[in-house]
């Protein structure tokens, strides 16, 4: 506030460096950051569902709070993975920042590995996604992932229209304790109560959903 | 005789009930204890929305019962028109209206018409479902009668389908019932645990979290929330909601003395006014003061503020809706 002319400055600096759900990033110098990721996440963001193997999370149009809070994860250890730990410690924190924004703001690409699902389990999914199973205690998904489980703010990422393969891994990552970095464990308190059969499920029918 | 059919009939409901424990081939880490049912208490499992496709009923009656669990998933269809907050049904009356501990609401389909202290008269189901309009809604209820009104009935008496009527007992796992606290409950703890468990979905300043313009997370206190006249402002009724539902999908975690204490503290926030108030928050305390206010803090002094001292009714545009009158049944 001494002289007009720095708040001006300082405003500028803001407009120029948008902040995205509390993250200050910049897009074009995550996309310059981003090369390295493209391997497996795609160059548009899109990952890859690998039937059999460790399937790649779509990344474009996810939230970049929740983006950059993983990738400090993996970073700290709190969230671990071989083949992604490596590339979040490899770069800054500001190009951490940088590449969540960046991939936010791709548009969304199709999840991949439900479609050939069978009819029953398909609806088994989509039951627990939009109505739970409250007599086993399982919540509806979209009660804490927003409408159509789209997303709700940084916290609670949209799982709509993400990959079978990996929705599967990390559902059984928590029932099994391997995954462990959600806030307050909300994830981890439903993931346990359910089957195997009820991941594959929610994971078929959540993949065939649109992201957006 | 009497006795034994009844007898029976208890034991019949037991067997065929799910009482919610979540059965562990591993050891859970948030596992769902709720109380036991004690001895003589009424059990029963309300038929689910898969039953009523199963039933053997008129198409036309499923219609109006679906209808009615719609309007009670998604009450905000009625924003604007009979909702003025960003409550649906469901988000105090969880899992479908349908789960113990949650005040499940088919009880009121076979105890009703009673009588009842909030308004001192003899209501019946629509009255009571109103009573939930006027204030946890901080509504205006659909007419008596109306075809939103005979749905939501209907849905509500669906989920009684089998429980004797008139039965004015003791029903497993009604309202939010929870033990006294041991300790004066503390505005001050009450602050900090809301911060670490509740604050990431019902936000810091109790406003909720909406999503594209709809609700998502609803609000705790403030303009969208429950108004002064709901039952869940009394400070008993709120720490039961809490112990047994919250937070989201981990219930019981928070103990009785914790959820106490989380209540006195969201109870001691602004909220809609009371539809009774007549322009003297001590007075309109004081006249309900033994039925419903002696349990909260309206028009008391909180923090060092006189609580519901003003006319904000929120997104309402009227204070009182005209359904909450008086009934003397003498004749005129
Ligand atoms: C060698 C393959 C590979 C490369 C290269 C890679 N990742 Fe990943 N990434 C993965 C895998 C596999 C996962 C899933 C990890 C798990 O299962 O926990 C993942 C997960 C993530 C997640 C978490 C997504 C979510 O929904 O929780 C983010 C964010 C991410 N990667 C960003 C990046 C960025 C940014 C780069 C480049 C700097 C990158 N990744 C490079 C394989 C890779
Ligand atoms: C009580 C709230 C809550 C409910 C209900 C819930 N989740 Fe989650 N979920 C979370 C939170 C919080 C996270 C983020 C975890 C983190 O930040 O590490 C999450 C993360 C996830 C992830 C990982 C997303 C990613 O990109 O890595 C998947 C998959 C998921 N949830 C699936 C589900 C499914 C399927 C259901 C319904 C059966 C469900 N969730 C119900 C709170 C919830
Ligand atoms: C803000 C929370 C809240 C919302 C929203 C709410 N209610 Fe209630 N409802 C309560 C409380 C509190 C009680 C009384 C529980 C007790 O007995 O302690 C109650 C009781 C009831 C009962 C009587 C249950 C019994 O055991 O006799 C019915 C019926 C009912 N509500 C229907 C509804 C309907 C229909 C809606 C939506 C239009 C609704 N409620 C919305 C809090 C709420
Ligand atoms: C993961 C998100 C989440 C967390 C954490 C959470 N709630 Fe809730 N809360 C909800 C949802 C969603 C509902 C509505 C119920 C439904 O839709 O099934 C709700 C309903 C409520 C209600 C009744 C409706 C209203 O808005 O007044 C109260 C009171 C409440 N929560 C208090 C709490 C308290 C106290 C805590 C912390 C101990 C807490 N909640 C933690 C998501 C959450």
């Amino acid at each position: 506030m001494k002289t007009p002319r720095k708040t001006l400055l300082m405003m500028s600096l803001l407009l120029s460096m948008p902040l995205f759900a509390g993250i200050e990033g910049d897009a074009e110098r995550g996309r310059t950051a981003a090369a390295v990721c493209a391997a497996c996440h795609q160059a548009d963001g899109s990952g890859m569902h690998i039937p059999g193997g460790e399937s790649w999370p779509r990344l474009a149009a996810m939230d970049a709070g929740y983006m950059y809070r993983q990738l400090v994860d993996f970073r700290e250890g709190r969230r671990t993975n071989a083949s992604m730990m490596p590339f979040a410690a490899m770069l800054t924190d500001q190009q951490l920042k940088d590449v969540s924004v960046y991939y936010s703001q791709l548009p969304a690409t199709p999840g991949q590995g439900g479609k050939d699902a069978a009819a029953d389990l398909l609806k088994l999914g989509q039951r627990l996604v939009e109505q739970g199973d409250w007599e086993r205690y399982i919540v509806p998904c979209g009660s804490c992932h927003g409408p159509a489980s789209q997303g709700a703010g940084s916290n609670f990422p949209g799982i709509a229209g993400q990959h079978a393969g990996y929705i599967e891994r990390q559902l059984l990552d928590w029932k099994q304790g391997k995954r462990d970095n959600d806030p307050q464990h909300l994830m981890l308190a439903i993931a346990e109560r359910m089957t195997e059969q009820d991941i594959r499920a929610v994971a078929a029918w959540l993949s065939t959903l649109p992201a957006q | 005789m009497k006795t034994n059919r009844f007898q029976w009939l208890l034991v019949g409901m037991l067997a065929s009930c799910v009482i919610l424990p979540v059965q562990a081939e591993q050891q859970l880490r948030f596992p769902v204890n709720p109380p036991q049912p004690r001895e003589g208490q009424l059990l029963h499992t309300p038929p689910t929305m898969d039953d009523l496709e199963a039933a053997r009923m008129h198409p036309e009656l499923k219609r109006v019962i679906r209808r009615g669990h719609d309007l009670f998933m998604n009450t905000q269809q009625l924003r604007g028109k009979n909702v003025f907050n960003d409550m649906n049904c469901s988000s105090c009356h969880m899992g479908e209206g349908r789960m113990p501990f949650a005040s499940p609401v088919w009880p009121a389909a076979v105890v009703l018409p009673n009588y009842r202290p909030k308004n001192d008269h003899v209501n019946n189901l629509e009255e009571r479902i109103a009573g939930c309009f006027s204030y946890s809604m901080n509504g205006i209820p659909p007419e008596y009668g109306s075809d939103d009104m005979v749905a939501l009935a209907a849905y509500h008496q669906w989920l009684a389908k089998g429980v004797p009527i008139y039965q004015l007992g003791d029903y497993y796992g009604r309202g939010y019932p929870i033990d006294q606290p041991s300790q004066e409950p503390s505005h001050e703890r009450g602050h900090a645990l809301y911060e670490n468990n509740c604050a990431i979905c019902h936000s810091s300043d109790g406003s909720g979290m909406r999503v594209k313009g709809e609700t998502h997370f609803p609000a705790v206190w403030g303009d969208l929330s429950y108004n002064w006249g709901a039952g869940i402002i009394r400070n008993f009724t709120l720490a039961g909601f809490i112990h047994h539902n919250m937070p989201l999908g981990q219930p019981y975690t928070m103990s009785v003395q914790d959820a106490w204490d989380i209540a006195v503290y969201i109870n001691s926030h602004e909220r809609p006014q009371d539809p009774r108030y007549e322009g003297d928050v001590r007075a309109t305390r004081a006249r309900y003061l033994e039925s419903f206010h002696k349990h909260g803090f309206y028009g008391t002094e909180q923090q060092g503020r006189l609580l519901g001292d003003h006319r904000n009714t929120g997104e309402k545009p009227i204070l009182k809706p005209e359904v909450l009158r008086a009934r003397t049944f003498t004749p005129q």
